[in-house]
């Protein structure tokens, strides 16, 4: 299966390990990720200002790219992966509110004015969707070296499950990488607080909002036995992973947890290289090797 | 050059409306008109980028840039030249910088601001995409950028027409020396050929060029190596 992929700038700077092993990752899945040969910022979540056409371009200009990538029988279908969960929310909801509104579409057209329209007929999934997809038999039929006696502790944040009608799963409920993790031969770990905020943008203007909350999700994690968390967002990585160490200083008993991305596992799992460990803080592999997975 | 009334078009040059023959370019008709450029014109051939103008014709909306030396006149046309875009000289140590996303965001902040709107790349005479290597450049993607921005000539159009207020023609700049530098390297030709005039292997044949008359030179001149 070849698929059009739209990687968003972390993916290719501060989450370059996120960016590898999504490609050994589906990989393994026999799936074949391939990116647009040129693409623009996803837009963010300005495009959540609905009545600023300006902020609908380019999101709207990624996915005429991914028409583009169609016509040229680049890719199978017109369906775009997203993994980043900026890009995926802001492009699915860019998508909708454009296909959905006439008046706005037109508008998006006058101002590209000579590039090509949207026709509006791409689809806009996560990885995770992607993944679900295939069949958790499927899934496991690829694992090379099971995770037995890892306890993972999935942590959603909010941009893959809000808004409700654009989540790719239960914003109460969200399961889908618990299944995964089942399908991966792990331990699963309920986390309560495992769609709840991680501080988001608080990270840049208020490192301590953004330390107290993530410090609530790493704690319900330890307490419930896990030994390592995975995410789907590099923001909520930065937050949960990179900033333990803002977080020690006003928790001062606080040990740190691993946190990966579910790509790092899936990889690790299938027994592919491309893992990308190397660039997670704090660093996973002793615990991984602990467990005899690496 | 006929004065033919039937090859003359009407244009408005900063708001001053003028009788021009229709086949000139702006530049020419300008002057034709009775402007001198003291700045503004440079090659006159469509590479140094001195010369940028912006128009709008008669019947359209649309504020559209052009290089005065190449553009050929409307009926109708209303033409300023921007002879400058006010953009802040950044100085920066090449040999001190990472070829990362970071550089561009430490000497160009401004350019995470860019709303993917496109409007540089429609108003850049040399069709480049001016947005593509702006977003390359946000994501690292130094030899993208330098690849993309290669036949930036630095008229500075974009600049001026960027609601983010991004310098673009700047971000291609360091962008091709960030290339040149750590992602291409230096090349060997150019290595050996600085090797061999710091060794003086060129010495002789420079001091016979400045001892030469204005006639020897001349003839050398015209009678050198031309390869088309």
């Amino acid at each position: 299966m070849r698929l059009a992929y739209y990687p968003g700038c972390t993916m290719k700077t501060d989450a370059k390990n996120f960016d590898e092993s999504t490609y050994s990752a589906a990989e393994a899945l026999g799936i074949e990720l391939l990116e647009p040969t040129r693409w623009n910022c996803c837009g963010t979540v300005h495009a959540l200002a609905k009545d600023n056409v300006m902020n609908y371009l380019a999101p709207i200009r990624n996915l005429i790219r991914v028409e583009q990538m169609n016509e040229a029988e680049l890719v199978d279908d017109k369906r775009v992966v997203t993994q980043c969960a900026m890009c995926y929310n802001t492009l699915k909801r860019a998508n909708a509110d454009a296909k959905a509104d006439p008046d706005k579409m037109g508008k998006i057209r006058d101002f590209m004015e000579k590039e090509p329209n949207y026709q509006g007929s791409v689809n806009v999934v996560h990885m995770l969707e992607l993944i679900k997809g295939l069949g958790w038999e499927e899934v496991k039929s690829k694992v090379v070296k099971p995770l037995d006696g890892l306890k993972v502790s999935p942590y959603y944040g909010c941009l893959l499950l809000r808004p409700r009608e654009y989540g790719i799963d239960d914003p109460d409920h969200p399961t889908v990488m618990e299944d995964l993790f089942e399908a991966l031969g792990a331990e699963v770990v309920d986390n309560p607080y495992k769609a709840k905020c991680c501080g988001a943008y608080h990270a840049v203007h208020l490192k301590e909002v953004a330390a107290d909350l993530s410090y609530r999700i790493l704690r319900q994690a330890q307490e419930a036995g896990a030994d390592i968390i995975v995410t789907a967002c590099p923001l909520c990585q930065f937050n949960l992973g990179d900033r333990q160490n803002e977080i020690k200083k006003h928790q001062r008993e606080f040990e740190g947890i691993p946190v990966v991305y579910y790509t790092q596992l899936m990889a690790l799992a299938f027994g592919k290289e491309g893992t990308g460990f190397e660039q997670n803080i704090p660093d996973p592999v002793p615990v991984l090797e602990e467990k005899g997975l690496l | 050059m006929g004065e033919n009334e039937s090859e003359m078009v009407t244009i408005h040059v900063m708001g001053k409306k003028h009788e021009v023959p229709a086949d000139l370019t702006i530049m020419k008709a300008m002057e034709y008109a009775g402007h001198q450029f003291r700045r503004g014109a440079g090659c006159r051939g469509g590479y140094c980028g001195a010369c940028a103008a912006m128009y709008r014709v008669k019947g359209s909306y649309k504020l559209e840039g052009a290089l005065a030396c190449q553009k050929i006149v409307e009926d109708g046309m209303y033409i300023a030249q921007i002879p400058f875009s006010p953009a802040e000289k950044i100085t920066y140590d090449l040999s001190e910088l990472k070829p990362d996303a970071n550089t561009f965001l430490e000497y160009y902040p401004e350019i995470s601001r860019c709303l993917s709107c496109n409007t540089c790349t429609k108003a850049c005479p040399q069709d480049i995409e001016v947005m593509d290597y702006v977003q390359a450049s946000l994501r690292g993607d130094v030899e993208g950028a330098a690849r993309l921005s290669f036949d930036c000539i630095g008229c500075g159009l974009c600049a001026v027409r960027c609601p983010a207020e991004i310098v673009p023609y700047n971000v291609g700049q360091l962008a091709r020396r960030l290339n040149s530098r750590y992602v291409i390297g230096p090349t060997e030709h150019v290595l050996k050929r600085v090797g061999e005039v710091e060794a003086g292997e060129f010495d002789a044949d420079i001091d016979e060029l400045k001892r030469s008359d204005r006639k020897t030179l001349q003839k050398r001149y015209e009678s050198r190596e031309v390869k088309l």
